[in-house]
């Protein structure tokens, strides 16, 4: 278990190398960085200025040092729209992500292993076939248009929910809805699945003829079991849900990082899109270690 | 004295195509016959539309759908420049299906050719390309996707080249544990016996197995493309204007929400269909291709 936790801590830091490596070669390959950094409006002498002060004159590989260098000491620069440190604006706006995601994979896991479970119980009958309909368009549904419907129903129809913002409770349950349904349709439909497996395995067939009860079986003998494949797909989505954190926090006005990676691309603001970038990979990594340590949680056959 | 033996063996049954099966099941006939009629409107029907799609009439501004004093163009309604909305989603749909198209497309091939590689070679090789992917499924493929559009210029090109490159690893990692399973069993081993290539081996005997798989995923893929790309189009980081795409239509009808629900509406409707289906295709398919799990749809 430590040396695949070893493994697993290298080929992350790796990867976070690549990316930082990818970042810069595609900020400097694709022209002037000046362009990047500077307002679109800047003046010649001040594009001048800004290269020779940044050392965009030098050798790439000197560049590339000093640049690494500085991600290393989280020493991200100041954010062009607020002159504030980019890192301590994305830190902040992290915050808010963090619980919103949060929020909705608690909720995905309670109602997917519920759903899911019941549905493979009785596989064909009606309320499987419900919830692998209802499962499949969650899976398949565009987020930004359920949104969009969301508030077109919730928010203009019946006035029940705010349109975007924050500051009341309210203001959480549209954009937590829209996170959840994408992660719910697949987890649903991954639990549903290994419940199946898990509920035709010898030792189930055990549970039953000693007389367990219906609820015993797949609460306490089949789910325990078939947990395993739900952690898996549980890390893959948690990292997809930073797709749809970008999405939904766009459009609800949400202030996370997704919103502010968003803006910070519209107006070319590249010391905070680097730091959101930086510290959203950090988070991953963190997480997938997480995971790796859930699973010899749940499975003592990993501990070796 | 004469007997007949008994028939032991019951008359010959022809298994059933695999077209006879889809034709017994509702829903993934449904979904194949829609995906169809979508390409064929994207192919044949788009063309003519295009000038319709995009000639402004200030006085049919947000015109609502179904009214039917009107042009059969504006049976779904027009948009904010009195645009028709029907002939704008069937050109967007040419769009949006060349790009998710061709990004399926090279993606399978790159990445079951090098998983049929890292899974038949095995060694540096298949570590290294394993480790290529880990990097690229580490990081999330909208975010990084935004970044690449943002870094070089949102075109249809860059589209489909970021698309592909994150979807690589999907192909690449089925694609090599199926091969690495697959070169261990004894046909293959007979057949290197009998001095057949290489080439041959993995071509006439590894990928036909390798290949339902990949189809199946394929089409779920699909679905996965024409999200993302219709989620970077909505975010504006995708496709730019004057060229539309279903995700851009979406976001162009946003401000108008209070006002006309339909803007955005179809054409997220367009997208979820066309997902939709190729969720449900692709469950079919799953069966379908499975020696071992077609009996269920032979029932």
């Amino acid at each position: 278990m430590l040396k695949h936790l070893r493994n697993r801590l290298i080929s992350s830091l790796l990867s976070l190398a690549a990316l930082i490596v990818i970042v810069f070669f595609l900020s400097r390959l694709t022209g002037d960085p000046s362009a990047l950094y500077l307002p679109l409006d800047a003046s010649i002498e001040s594009r001048e200025n800004f290269r020779e002060i940044n050392g965009l004159n030098d050798p790439l590989i000197v560049q590339f040092s000093s640049f690494a260098k500085d991600i290393v000491q989280f020493d991200f620069g100041k954010s062009l729209r607020t002159s504030r440190p980019a890192l301590e604006m994305v830190l902040e706006a992290f915050i808010w992500t963090l619980q919103l995601a949060l929020i909705t994979i608690a909720l995905v896991i309670l109602v997917a292993t519920v759903i899911g479970s019941l549905a493979a119980f009785n596989v064909g009958g009606l309320f499987d076939r419900v919830a692998t309909v209802v499962s499949l368009i969650g899976a398949s549904a565009p987020d930004f248009w359920i949104a969009i419907v969301g508030i077109l129903i919730f928010s203009i129809g019946f006035g029940w929910l705010p349109t975007s913002g924050t500051g009341s409770l309210l203001h959480w349950v549209l954009p937590v809805a829209i996170l959840f349904i994408r992660p719910f349709g697949l987890i649903t439909q991954v639990v549903r699945n290994s419940m199946i497996a898990a509920l035709h395995a010898p030792y189930t067939k055990t549970a039953r003829a000693k007389g367990a009860g219906p609820r015993r079986i797949i609460f306490g003998h089949s789910l325990r079991n078939a947990a395993l494949p739900i952690v898996t797909v549980m890390g893959d989505q948690a990292a997809g849900m930073l797709n749809g954190a970008v999405i939904v926090e766009t459009i609800f006005g949400f202030p996370g990082v997704g919103k502010l990676m968003i803006d910070s691309i519209l107006m070319r603001d590249f010391s905070v899109i680097l730091a959101s970038i930086v510290v959203t990979a950090i988070a991953i990594l963190l997480m997938n270690i997480l995971i790796d340590l859930s699973y010899a949680a749940l499975d003592p056959r990993t501990r070796a | 004295m004469q007997h007949s033996t008994p028939e032991l063996v019951p008359e010959h049954i022809t298994p059933p195509s695999t077209m006879a099966l889809l034709r017994r099941n509702p829903a993934a006939l449904a979904a194949a016959m829609l995906l169809f009629v979508l390409v064929l409107a994207a192919l044949f029907v788009a063309p003519i539309l295009v000038d319709a799609a995009s000639s402004t009439d200030l006085r049919g501004r947000n015109a609502p759908p179904f009214d039917f004093g009107r042009n059969w163009l504006f049976v779904l309604g027009a948009d904010a420049l009195g645009r028709p909305i029907l002939p704008r989603i069937i050109v967007a749909a040419q769009n949006t299906l060349l790009i998710a198209g061709c990004s399926v497309v090279f993606a399978l091939g790159v990445g079951s050719g090098l998983g049929l590689i890292a899974g038949y070679v095995g060694g540096t090789i298949s570590q290294i390309l394993m480790r290529v992917a880990d990097i690229i499924m580490s990081f999330p493929s909208l975010l990084l996707a935004v970044i690449v559009l943002y870094m070089l210029e949102p075109s249809i090109f860059n589209l489909v080249i970021v698309l592909t490159i994150t979807r690589i690893p999907v192909y690449l990692r089925t694609t090599r544990a199926e091969v690495m399973e697959i070169r261990k069993r004894m046909f293959v081993q007979a057949s290197a016996v009998m001095g057949a290539s290489h080439l041959r081996i993995i071509l006439t005997h590894i990928l036909p197995i390798v290949l339902p798989t990949l189809m199946t995923i394929a089409t779920l893929e699909f679905a996965f493309v024409v999200l993302a790309e219709s989620s970077l189009s909505f975010l504006g980081i995708g496709i730019q204007p004057p060229d539309i795409t279903w995700g851009m239509m979406v976001a162009q009808g946003k401000p108008y929400l209070t006002q006309a629900w339909w803007l955005s509406f179809w054409p997220g409707l367009a997208i979820i269909l066309t997902t939709l289906s190729l969720a449900l295709l692709s469950n079919w398919m799953r069966l379908a291709f499975d020696p071992a799990q077609r009996w269920r749809l032979e029932l």
